[in-house]
């Protein structure tokens, strides 16, 4: 029998049918390759969010080739000059070595912190697009609420992340850590006892937060991602609504090439930008703080930005302390409301939103359209409220740098954050819906009498009127027929219905293209041309 | 897969027999497409093929790749040989971790680019519809899966024996217990018990000294004269023990500060009148607990002018003359006052341990 010579033309497809007897992947296969995703740029913010965590997990395993995480006091004979001679823990010392004494382990030390700043901030920038655009709303409650534990665990992730180098601002984060444990009634101090193995700080802390930090959270993490995105590729991705758009369809590109592709870019865009970061901005430079003493800290002792809420909240709380007179005597310190309290209610509340906006609402439909910010002006208050919160809360955690440079009295900025914290809330609540209102009516006014033109006509009777540009067909008089909004943007520049020459833009030669309005690829808001006619005639 | 049957009316393109050989490519694609209730409504390549403006985006996407790689190559140049070592001064290893992250940085963003530039530019654009199922599944096979649910609840038949049930619920959740035991079990102190009950102590007690005064040390275990504190000077004492000054004693820090007669005649008329503070000051000296009764912060900025210790972490503020007390900021109780001496040799001494607990406040203190 002769034997048959390999094709290698055939190969592949031979191949391919191996696989496919074997696992029946084609149909799947051919399911993932044509997937439908929408597209518009406010559902990338948490793909940054996925893209750090990849370069949170590639420069953290760089990481713990180097750290040793280990409280032992050594004497530092490193290539730091300043510290020579210094007693540090294994921890410190190892943290520096990472630093000076590994090629490319400052940048890569720097590429991860700069990498988790990233991943809370993109964190909370994509909660907010998914709160203010109703993405939470049935049927997506659950992945909303685990949208809200990865924060936690980002935020945990952070904090223990901040505490493993065990420099001095490490060492005063873990004080007030103890601090804020000591402070839970009745637990408070076997807690403490327990979590730091004795008495503050123990020698064991380090050891315990790094496998907290490496392996138990970040797995934590990565389990809640693949549930996230799992979710989100069962339900499928909300999108805007728009010309063909239903809440029974997505349109937008399949997955592959186009989709798939764009997002490896962004991903490598954002990896280029961190590394960047990384090699540009210092960030956490651990040799300068020296090793943790109980009795020392430096002025401006600010944690990692997505902690200095809670530090602010710390610093505003007035010293409210509540005493039990029952035997001996208890009392509750008033550190235990803001850094307990309020950064449990500040994570589970949210939670419940999806749920408390439906009850509210009576709403039991399922949404796969977003809404404009302005179609729910509550939701939109309630969010202004949340933010103007944190921020005012974020400022404080910084109050003594900001009274520093703007030579502000620090009780000043401490008074000033009290106040603002309970009256700036309910002042964005009110601006914001009333703002949202103000949209609303002039998106209907816009599609009720047209779009303003500019042009000012005076009538045989010495009135002036403008004349507007309907956006539809106009009745026997010349009135345009109402149109119903649908949920998306109406253009109200005439520019913006392709009446106007477009504008010269670009530095060396003109764009000559009319702005168009956004919406999705290929279909204008307005098909119906302007009428010029209606502008020039003096009828 | 059952994809097949929601051959929807908004899809509006007719199955095909895929093994036609006349099909081209694509409506083979649209085919699979249709099977996945998608509808390619628009597929419109950017510009006809082999145009200049094709010829001109694909000349600059190679451009980007080019110098994403040799932006590259240039960051192992720089790993390589660039001098890392660290120096002190201004040599050149200060700008190894910038070299890299730009050489890095722009190798990244170039490659981004160019997969951007390739996707938005040269692919064609293309508008899909594809169907969405949500909502329940059907009814039918709702009931199914329930009854399937509940026949197998029956077959185990806990509902049925009692028994069964009280045994089962025992077995596990002691099991259960078993699980969590070594690790609160493990993990667990009691913080009122133990050889230093820690809450209750710090290094100046004398009784683990042999019940000698402990001195007042610097961080080197030098002791300390009056003389060595300035007039409206300050300075951070450990206790004259072993390992005094480490962490090994996070409470023990103290603050001793030398005050101008005027101020020392205030401190002493409001310390004396203290039950617990009284006699605590040496002269013109008088040394609190530097461990800040809020959250632990060392408690170090001391203003002379105003004679206020301030708290940098959350901005307490003690008043130094009327035993600490707290004016401003979320601190509520005093920092506890040091008893101090000089022994015959002149050195300062603690007279006792504090009389009052050290550092933040928690449940059990009154």
């Amino acid at each position: 029998m002769k034997r048959r010579k390999l094709d290698l033309a055939e190969a592949p497809a031979t191949l391919a049918k191996g696989v496919d007897e074997r696992f029946q992947a084609a149909t799947p296969l051919r399911a993932l390759l044509n997937k439908v995703f929408p597209d518009h740029w406010s559902f990338l913010l948490g793909e940054i969010a996925l893209f750090s965590f990849i370069i949170l997990l590639l420069t953290g395993v760089f990481l713990t080739l180097f750290f040793d995480p280990s409280m032992k006091e050594v004497i530092y004979s490193g290539a730091y000059p300043a510290l020579r001679g210094t007693e540090m823990s294994t921890a410190y010392e190892s943290s520096l070595r990472l630093s000076f004494e590994v090629r490319g382990g400052l940048f890569m030390r720097q590429m991860h912190h700069w990498a988790a700043l990233l991943f809370v901030a993109s964190i909370v920038v994509h909660m907010a697009r998914v709160f203010f655009t109703g993405a939470f709303r049935k049927p997506r409650e659950a992945n909303w609420a685990i949208g809200v534990t990865l924060f936690l665990l980002g935020f945990l992730a952070g904090f223990t992340g901040y505490s493993l180098p065990d420099d001095g601002l490490s060492g005063t984060g873990l004080r007030i850590a103890s601090a804020i444990m000591l402070s839970i009634p009745v637990v408070g101090t076997w807690l403490s006892a327990s979590v730091f193995g004795g008495e503050f700080p123990g020698h064991l802390i380090i050891g315990r937060f790094y496998i907290l930090h490496v392996l138990l959270i970040p797995g934590g993490l990565l389990a809640l991602i693949t549930i996230h995105l799992g979710l989100v590729f069962k339900q499928k991705h909300t999108q805007w609504p728009g010309p063909m758009r239903t809440n029974h369809n997505v349109v937008g590109e399949r997955m592959f090439p186009r989709y798939a592709m764009k997002q490896g870019g962004f991903f490598m865009a954002v990896f280029g930008v961190v590394a960047l970061m990384a090699g540009l901005f210092q960030i956490n430079p651990i040799w300068l703080f020296g090793p943790y003493l109980a009795s020392e800290v430096s002025s401006a002792s600010q944690p990692d930005w997505y902690v200095m809420f809670m530090d602010g909240l710390v610093r505003l709380m007035p010293n409210w302390q509540i005493y039990i007179p029952i035997g001996h005597g208890y009392s509750i310190p008033p550190l235990f409301w803001p850094a307990v309290v309020g950064l449990g209610a500040l994570t589970t509340v949210p939670m419940f939103y999806p749920f408390i906006e439906a009850r509210r609402l009576k709403d039991k439909q399922i949404h796969n359209l977003l809404q404009r910010p302005r179609d729910n002006p509550e939701r939109v208050g309630i969010g202004a409220m949340a933010f103007s919160f944190f921020v005012i809360a974020t400022l404080s955690g910084g109050n003594d740098v900001i009274a520093d440079k703007f030579h502000i009295s620090l009780n000043a900025m401490t008074w000033a954050g009290r106040i603002g914290l309970l009256t700036v809330p309910p002042l964005a609540y009110y601006l914001a819906v009333r703002m949202c209102l103000g949209l609303q009516q002039h998106d209907r006014e816009v599609l009720a009498h047209g779009v303003e033109t500019g042009i000012i006509r005076r009538l045989p009777s010495g009135q002036f009127i403008e004349v507007h540009q309907p956006l539809g067909p106009v009745d026997d008089h010349g009135h345009p027929i109402p149109i119903e909004y649908g949920g998306w943007v109406v253009p109200k520049k005439m520019n913006r219905v392709g009446a106007l020459a477009p504008a010269v833009k670009g530095f060396f030669f003109p764009v000559e293209k009319p702005s168009e309005a956004p919406v999705s690829p290929g279909m204008p808001p307005v098909t119906a041309a302007p009428k010029h006619e209606e502008l020039t005639s003096g009828r | 897969m059952t994809a097949v049957q929601h051959d929807s009316a908004g899809s509006g393109t007719q199955p095909v027999d895929v093994s036609d050989p006349r099909l081209s490519r694509f409506e083979i694609v649209k085919e699979g497409a249709r099977r996945d209730e998608i509808e390619i409504v628009t597929y419109e390549p950017q510009f006809p093929p082999n145009s200049k403006a094709e010829r001109r985006i694909v000349r600059s996407i190679s451009l980007l790749f080019l110098i994403s790689g040799a932006a590259a190559l240039a960051f192992l140049g720089f790993y390589i040989w660039w001098p890392w070592k660290f120096e002190l001064g201004n040599t050149l290893s200060d700008y190894y971790t910038p070299v890299l992250g730009v050489s890095l940085g722009i190798s990244l963003l170039a490659l981004g680019y160019a997969i951007l530039a390739w996707a938005k530019k040269l692919l064609p654009h293309e508008v899909s519809i594809q169907q969405r199922h949500d909502g329940a599944s059907k009814t039918d096979e709702q009931l199914i899966t329930g009854q399937t649910m509940l026949f197998v609840a029956d077959e185990l038949g806990v509902q049925r024996r009692p028994l069964l049930k009280g045994a089962v619920g025992f077995g596990l959740g002691t099991l259960g217990l078993v699980a969590a035991a070594p690790l609160i079990g493990g993990l667990i102190e009691n913080p009122h018990k133990g050889p230093e009950q820690m809450m209750d102590h710090t290094g100046f007690d004398p009784v683990p000294n042999g019940n000698q005064p402990v001195r007042l040390t610097r961080e080197d275990g030098t002791p300390i004269r009056p003389e060595d504190v300035s007039v409206g000077g300050q300075m951070t004492v450990f206790p004259g023990i072993p390992g005094g000054a480490t962490n090994e004693y996070a409470d023990s820090p103290t603050l001793l500060i030398h005050l101008r007669a005027d101020d020392a005649d205030k401190a002493r008329v409001a310390s004396d009148a203290d039950k617990v503070n009284s006699g605590a000051m040496w002269g013109a000296y008088v040394a609190y607990s530097k461990i800040c009764t809020h959250a632990g912060c060392p408690a170090s900025l001391y203003e002379q002018q105003t004679n206020r210790l301030l708290c940098p972490c959350h901005q307490s503020q003690f008043n130094i003359l009327d035993n600490a007390q707290p004016i401003f900021g979320p601190a509520t109780r005093r920092l506890p006052m040091l008893h101090i001496e000089v022994d015959p040799e002149g050195f300062f001494v603690a007279k006792s341990d504090y009389k009052d607990k050290i550092g933040p406040d928690f449940w059990e203190r009154p």
